[in-house]
């Protein structure tokens, strides 16, 4: 190694990026064609290769971060590149940010706008009189124009035990974090741990409440507008809860093995980062999803 | 016009075609229309056009200076100023001063066009793919307007007339000097109904329902084409409007309204006669060849994949019933239309009794107004 | 990994890896930078022989060689591939190759991820082209893909498509990541923000703009798909949804995504004036503040698109003022470009004449977006081929131009050898007239009438359609003049020299040509 000046490491070649390429492929191309052949109740080999995919994903995934574990724990890496990686992780999160945006802004149309106009509001009287005339607009959407009905997921029950699982679950993480860097080892592990049990029963509370939507509110995906938002919203936030979960799964298991130190924690660091975000998806959601 | 001919014609007509006669070239410009809106909006353009040429003329003119004078081969030294505040607070306030002279003539205008009350006339516009349905709903008056142009001409097998792609069965028709409001919707995809000569473009969309309105001036004949993409025949959904004086208008509903009145009386009729093969047939393919064909296609093959054949269709061979109801009720949530709202009882017995036994499908058999009616009313079983 | 870290000690030396796997694994910014620019060359070629296939159908009146579906086909693949095939992919693949030369660093800052970007493309292109030949055809819903068109209308493709265009975004989203944290972390010291190269300004600013809005479009496709497939109605009044909707979320993505094929090319030109008129740069910093403004702008103008859609009077008001403004900040840039060549000592090089016709051209396509910003105006403009003219102005004389601009500029640095001048100038002239042949007489087809997306037309527009379609012709003829320039210039030729360019300046001008390797091992001293 030239150690002459702080140099910045730049990799040399890597398999695991085509690798990547190829999983990618695998999951867009299984995927699409399984649901085709879910559409037409026929069997394929979209879902073969959809899962063929993510076990390549997930093999490129191990490969590439024990490299990338590997030279971190080798020293390679520099102030600096602990830098990019950090601002790696915040651009992505505000990708991840308007992601959901898109969601919510659907949302919004739905509510203030497109519901108004179908019952004939701003310049949509006709709308109202000619083709609706039988709805009535309200939120939620337990009867759309064209008649499907549903009932309302209330907010005061499970989701304000979820809300306070998820609060508590970032809180935790923080005094993980805090024990990592006061070199307090049990205390970070104790804390981790116990944001590991929290955002876990927080999915199974999710999927109770799913089961609980489906079979006595008739509360589904395809009910109107209000399931439709509804359940994308949770639905991808519930997504986004499992890989933080992951994340932070993997980094229990490095901690365990008495990776990281006070100074230099990227990964845990993003770990928590993604944590504390789906955290904040999910603050907001409870507001604009359930409570208003 | 053959290619070479074309290849030849073209060079010479584009540059010369502002002075061409004017019968067969195209017109270069925005048409003025038919309206006080319509020429509101030609003013519009035209003063846009003439403040952007004014300031490419500048900002090329200089450019052009530049290039020309300051070119190394003159053995100019290059300046080195590369800053100047002065100047750039000067560009950008001058451009906003343009935009704020143009926004005002556009604001007028597009207030004047959003106002639709107290309009003397309302029609209904519904698209679907891909025809337009209009509907007057002050009288008991609706009906289709389907392309007129044979597919014939536009697979080159015949001549092309004059009014290719541009002429329908049943034009709108309105009164002149009337303020007429539209109302726009869609049963399918999005449509956007246009008549330049009234600057009217707005789209109808599925659901919702939009709103125009016109007042023109002459009498005259207008035409139009559907401009959002709305699928394979997109660009075979012309519109033609023809504008009358008041009386001929009036006239003109009168006689509608009796000829639907009668149809509906004939419907009834119907219901107890039987229609013979041969009329059932020809019938029958004259709406397939004006209502079927853009999906199904002519030889009853469809295209594999988005529109199933009809030739050899099991449904068709082995399900009378469930044939009809296809055809009556549709099959909601694909682009198989409920054609029972849109064709009347003969007009369906006879398109059925057509694809039953065109394409070699050779059933045999005729499906009766009667037969239709009885699976309309739910009693097909 | 042991194997990493001796492997690393090569670095020292300029060791190229050989054979495929040098392409496979890489992990060097001009290996990537060279890979996503041949990829977009070609797409470029995709792209336009669908085009040919639309001008040759539109020769003449009549359906002669395809059938409306698949024109419309056409249409749609047209379109994806030149803007998320070839625009896009080969303003990544300049920002991977001069980025960090022009900044001083090693590398892009993440090497790995950067080929992963990559990768990803052609993957993703093989899924939308392999869809044409599914039963029912490709997506044949215009690139724009309004809802129900592409759910309850579409064909079976439409789930390819949308898992196709998920990873795209995928690939610009990682790519735009790899910008942006360059540009913040990786410049040499020295290298203040405001000491930048515009090319690195304008990217950073692409680079948010990808960011923004990139996920937007995922949440589009993502909505079509369960429209289509799951049942939702995201886009079905009957369930509550609206058609509208879909557009709004499309255009909040696809105005700013317009933005993102014309900002590096802002950059592109304002590196190429200077040099050749050996004079630096006017306004240097107003036009880092004008790339901002149209940065920010863009985030409020989308509904431009949907002036037909029967907004309330308001919005659209708000929308047309909102747009129009945008032509102050691009008339800045425009402005001092010209005052740039004003009092220098301009040659005439290729690269030059591509920015000089740039510049021109851009601004022709830019005052038809201003007319179509004029909302009264726009009702008679909006899909006719008016619209066509404005976005080929803009995105082929005004984008592609500057890529090739560009590629003309920097070849010399790639390749160590100098173009063959005299073809370079033939490629220009040919191009320059067949691409106004093109597509300057569809600005009147379009105020004659023409609604755009349509197979078969009127008969009074027979001539110009015949007109434009051999300036089309001759267009795509004369591109293929650029691969010969492209091949011979890689194959050999006189040495160029490490700055090239008489009035070049910056970093990229100090290293050797062609760059080594791997540049800036330490960082360079910038004055
Ligand atoms: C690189 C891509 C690019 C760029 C840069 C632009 C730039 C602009 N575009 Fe364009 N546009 C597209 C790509 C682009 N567009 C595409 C692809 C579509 C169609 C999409 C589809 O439907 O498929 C489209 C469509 C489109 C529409 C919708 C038309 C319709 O469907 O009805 C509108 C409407 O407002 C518009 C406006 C503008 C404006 C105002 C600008 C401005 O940014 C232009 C600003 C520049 C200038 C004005 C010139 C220089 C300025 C001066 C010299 C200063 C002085 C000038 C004045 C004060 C007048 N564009
Ligand atoms: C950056 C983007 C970009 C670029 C570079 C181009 C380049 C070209 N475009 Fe395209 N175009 C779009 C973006 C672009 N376009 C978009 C977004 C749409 C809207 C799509 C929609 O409606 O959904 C569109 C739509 C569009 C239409 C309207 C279609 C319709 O409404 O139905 C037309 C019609 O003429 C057209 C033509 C062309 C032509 C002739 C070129 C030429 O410049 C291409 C030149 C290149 C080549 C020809 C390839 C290289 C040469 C060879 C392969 C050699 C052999 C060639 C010969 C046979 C001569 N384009
Ligand atoms: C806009 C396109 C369109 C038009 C116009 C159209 N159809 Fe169809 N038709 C379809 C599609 C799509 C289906 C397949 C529906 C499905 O997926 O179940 C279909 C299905 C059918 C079927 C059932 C075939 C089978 O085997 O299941 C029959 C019969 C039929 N159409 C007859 C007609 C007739 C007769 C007309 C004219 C009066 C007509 N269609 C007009 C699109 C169209
Ligand atoms: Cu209807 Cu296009
Ligand atoms: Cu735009």
């Amino acid at each position: 190694m030239n150690k002459t000046y702080e140099k910045y490491y730049v990799p040399a070649q890597s398999p695991w990026p085509i690798v990547g390429a190829v999983a990618m492929f695998c999951i867009a191309f299984g995927a699409g064609h399984y649901v085709i052949d879910v559409s037409k109740q026929q069997s394929g080999f979209g879902g073969w290769l959809l899962l063929a995919g993510f076990a390549i994903l997930i093999f490129m995934l191990v490969g590439w971060f024990r490299n990338v574990i590997d030279e971190s724990m080798a020293g390679l890496y520099s102030a600096q590149m602990d830098r990019s990686f950090r601002q790696g992780m915040i651009w992505f999160i505000v990708s991840e940010v308007m992601f959901f945006m898109a969601f919510f802004g659907a949302l919004f149309y739905g509510r203030v706008i497109a519901m108004e106009w179908l019952g004939g509001a701003s310049n949509n009287a006709m709308t109202f009189a000619i083709l609706w005339p039988d709805f009535q607009p309200s939120w939620p959407l337990l009867k759309t124009p064209g008649g499907i009905e549903t009932q309302s997921m209330p907010a005061w029950g499970l989701p304000t035990i979820n809300t306070v699982l998820l609060v508590i679950s970032s809180v935790t993480l923080h005094f993980a974090h805090v024990g990592l860097e006061k070199e307090k080892r049990g205390q970070l592990k104790l804390f981790l741990l116990l944001t590991l049990l929290l955002g876990a029963v927080f999915l199974c509370l999710q999927g109770y409440e799913y089961i609980h939507a489906y079979r006595d509110l008739g509360l589904r995906l395809d009910s109107g507008f209000y399931g439709n938002t509804f359940f994308l919203l949770t639905g991808f936030h519930g997504l986004h809860v499992t890989l933080g979960a992951i994340i932070l799964l993997f980094i229990f298991f490095r901690v365990l093995k008495g990776h990281f130190t006070p100074e230099k924690h990227f990964a845990f660091k993003a770990g928590a980062l993604y944590w504390h975000f789906v955290d904040v998806v999910w603050l907001c959601l409870f507001v604009f999803v359930y409570i208003i | 016009m053959t290619n070479t001919r074309c290849l030849v014609w073209s060079l010479p007509t584009l540059f010369f075609a502002a002075s061409a006669n004017a019968s067969t070239s195209m017109p270069l410009n925005m048409t003025k229309g038919a309206t006080e809106i319509s020429q509101q909006v030609y003013q519009l353009h035209m003063t846009i056009f003439w403040i952007c040429c004014a300031i490419g003329a500048v900002v090329f003119g200089i450019m052009f200076v530049s290039m020309i004078l300051h070119r190394k081969a003159r053995g100019g030294q290059p300046a080195s100023f590369h800053e100047s505040t002065k100047v750039e607070i000067l560009w950008t306030a001058i451009p906003v001063v343009i935009l704020v002279v143009m926004a005002f003539p556009a604001t007028t205008t597009l207030l004047a066009m959003d106002d639709t009350s107290a309009a003397d006339v309302t029609v209904q516009i519904t698209g679907s793919q891909w025809k337009w349905h209009y509907k007057y709903l002050e009288h008991d008056v609706e009906y289709f307007s389907l392309l007129a142009t044979p597919r014939e001409q536009v697979a080159n097998k015949l001549a092309k007339g004059e009014n290719y792609l541009l002429e329908v069965d049943r034009p709108l028709v309105i009164p002149v000097g009337k303020k007429i409001r539209f109302l726009m919707t869609s049963d399918d995809v999005i449509h956007s109904w246009w008549v330049p000569a009234f600057a009217i473009k707005k789209d109808a969309n599925p659901g919702f329902i939009n709103e125009a309105w016109t007042r023109v001036d002459e009498p005259g004949t207008y035409r139009g084409q559907c401009t959002e993409l709305c699928g394979k025949d997109h660009g075979f959904m012309p519109i033609v409007v023809i504008a009358k004086s008041e009386e001929d208008y009036l006239a003109w509903i009168q006689q509608e309204e009796t000829r639907i009145a009668s149809e509906k009386a004939a419907e009834q009729e119907l219901l107890a006669m039987n229609m013979s093969m041969a009329e059932l047939m020809s019938t029958g393919e004259k709406i397939y060849q004006g209502w079927c064909v853009a999906c199904h296609q002519a030889t009853g093959m469809g295209l594999p994949g988005i529109f199933p054949a009809l030739k050899g269709s099991e449904l068709i061979l082995n399900d009378r019933n469930g044939h009809i109801d296809v055809l009556v009720n549709g099959r909601p949530g694909t682009a198989m239309q409920a054609f029972g709202k849109q064709l009347s009882l003969k007009e369906l017995a006879a398109v059925i009794t057509y694809t039953r036994n065109a394409f070699d499908n050779n059933t045999g058999d005729t499906v009766q107004a009667a037969d239709v009616f009885a699976v309309q009313q739910g009693k097909g079983e | 990994m042991s194997a990493i870290t001796t492997e690393h000690d090569d670095h020292a030396h300029d060791h190229k890896p050989s054979g495929i796997k040098r392409w496979l694994f890489t992990t060097n910014h001009k290996d990537i930078g060279s890979m996503y620019l041949i990829f977009a060359l070609v797409m470029f070629f995709l792209g336009g022989s669908m085009a040919m296939v639309i001008r040759l159908e539109l020769f003449q009146p009549g359906m002669q060689f395809v059938e409306p579906h698949f024109f419309n086909q056409m249409t749609t693949v047209h379109g994806l591939i030149m803007v998320f095939g070839a625009v896009m992919p080969a303003f990544t693949g300049l920002a991977n190759w001069m980025i960090p030369m022009m900044i001083g660093a090693p590398d892009m800052a993440l090497p790995r991820m950067n080929n992963w970007s990559f990768w990803i493309l052609p993957f993703a292109f093989l899924i939308l082209l392999l869809s044409l030949f599914m039963p029912g055809g490709g997506p044949s819903f215009g690139w724009t893909f309004y809802a129900p068109l592409s759910t309850t209308y579409s064909g079976d493709s439409t789930a390819l498509f949308v898992f196709s265009v998920h990873i795209m975004g995928i690939s610009s989203i990682m790519g735009a990541i790899n910008v942006i944290v360059t540009i913040w972390n990786l410049r040499a010291p020295g290298m203040t923000w405001m000491k930048m190269p515009l090319f690195v300004w304008t990217w950073f600013i692409t680079a948010f703009l990808l960011i923004m809005v990139m996920p937007v479009l995922a949440g589009a496709v993502t909505m079509v798909l369960t429209d289509k497939y799951f049942g939702t109605s995201f886009f079905d009044a009957a369930g509550g949804g609206d058609p509208v909707l879909f557009q709004h979320i499309f255009w909040f993505f696809g105005h700013p995504e317009v933005y993102i094929m014309i900002l590096p090319a802002f950059g592109i030109i304002s590196a190429i004036i200077p040099t050749f008129a050996r004079k630096p740069l006017f306004g240097y910093a107003s036009m880092v503040y004008a790339t901002a403004s149209i940065a920010i702008l863009s985030f409020l103008v989308w509904a431009h698109h949907m002036f037909t859609t029967g907004m309330p009077v308001f919005a659209t008001l708000f929308f047309m003022y909102c747009t129009m403004l945008i032509a102050v900040p691009t008339g800045v840039k425009v402005f001092n470009w010209v005052a740039t060549m004003w009092r220098g000592a301009m040659t005439f090089e290729v690269p030059m004449m591509f920015a000089l016709a740039f510049i021109v051209l851009f601004t022709i396509g830019g005052f038809s977006g201003l007319m179509l910003a004029i909302t009264p105006a726009d009702f008679q403009y909006h899909d006719t081929y008016f619209v066509v003219a404005h976005f080929h102005y803009v995105l082929v004389t005004g984008a592609v131009f500057s890529i090739i601009a560009a590629a003309y500029y920097w070849l010399p640095k790639w390749t160590g050898y100098m173009y063959d001048e005299r073809l370079g100038q033939l490629h220009f002239w040919c191009s320059l007239i067949s691409v106004n042949m093109l597509f300057f007489p569809m600005h009147f087809v379009g105020l004659a009438g023409m609604p755009r997306r349509i197979p078969d037309y009127a008969l009074q527009f027979a001539d110009f359609n015949a007109f434009i379609s051999i300036g089309g012709f001759l267009f795509g003829l004369s591109q293929l003049i650029f691969v010969w320039v492209l091949v011979k210039c890689a194959r050999g030729g006189v040495p160029a020299t490490a700055q090239v360019w008489e009035g070049a300046e910056g970093l990229e001008w100090e290293v050797p040509s062609p760059a080594p390797y791997h540049t800036f091992e330490t960082p360079p001293v910038i004055k």
